[in-house]
């Protein structure tokens, strides 16, 4: 099973997963890696209060199913889901879920790290934090571009 | 052709989507963006610095000099930062 959704309900991380092993006996690795809201505080110690998560609907599933295709080329997984939430999401709370399966460890892990670069560079999503009367949209970070480029590096 | 903002850029436009029709001279995402900051002071905040605005045809990702002929829908944000 293959499945990209973006929802603003929160989901479950482990309902997801079991997904894609129930009633089969050829996935050997399965990897969940979940993105959760940070609640650290800014250079003035406003801590933040919620994130809003704004999307490009129709593309946002559509790039995210892009990147989903792409690992499948590349990695032989039996397979995976990926959830990104929208809308305002608190402290404490699921962003985004990357859930790969395959016969063997090496493939399931790189295929995880994979998608969740991509996603963070390429999937049309913009945080804005709420710190109380403050906050403002989230800058892109550098490290995010170069954690994406590794794997075209090759 | 219909115009999508995004983010801060929607925030700038003062809406999220329009209807535009640009003259024949304007070919290309970088084209489109100079013509549509020089409608008025709102568009003009919005694409102050190319260098951080992305584009979207039809919903998938391109550079600024990609040709909008036959494009039914154009997205412009800045960086994304989902994840």
């Amino acid at each position: 099973m293959f499945e990209v959704r973006v929802q603003s309900a929160v989901f479950d991380a482990s309902a997801e997963a079991a997904r894609l092993s129930d009633a089969r006996t050829d996935v050997g690795a399965l990897v969940t890696f979940t993105g959760l809201c940070r609640a650290d505080p800014d250079a003035a110690g406003a801590p933040l209060t919620a994130l809003v998560l704004e999307h490009y609907p129709g593309m946002a599933e559509e790039e995210m199913a892009r990147h989903l295709d792409t690992a499948r080329e590349r990695w032989p997984l039996t397979g995976a889901v990926i959830v990104h939430r929208h809308g305002r999401i608190l402290p404490g709370e699921p962003i985004v879920l990357v859930v790969t399966a395959s016969a063997h460890r090496e493939a399931a892990f790189a295929a995880a790290a994979f998608l969740m670069d991509w996603l963070k560079t390429n999937a049309p999503f913009w945080k804005k934090e709420e710190r109380g009367a403050a906050g403002g949209w989230v800058a892109a970070k550098a490290s995010d571009d170069a954690a994406a480029a590794r794997w075209t590096a090759d | 052709m219909k115009v999508l903002y995004f983010a801060w850029l929607r925030e700038r436009v003062g809406r999220a989507e329009e209807t535009v029709e640009p003259p024949a001279e304007v070919v290309t995402v970088a084209d489109l963006a100079r013509w549509l900051a020089a409608k008025d002071e709102a568009h003009a905040h919005a694409f102050e610095n190319p260098a951080v605005v992305r584009a979207a045809l039809d919903r998938r990702h391109v550079k600024p000099d990609a040709p909008i002929a036959g494009v039914r829908e154009i997205a412009f944000f800045p960086p994304m930062t989902g994840g």
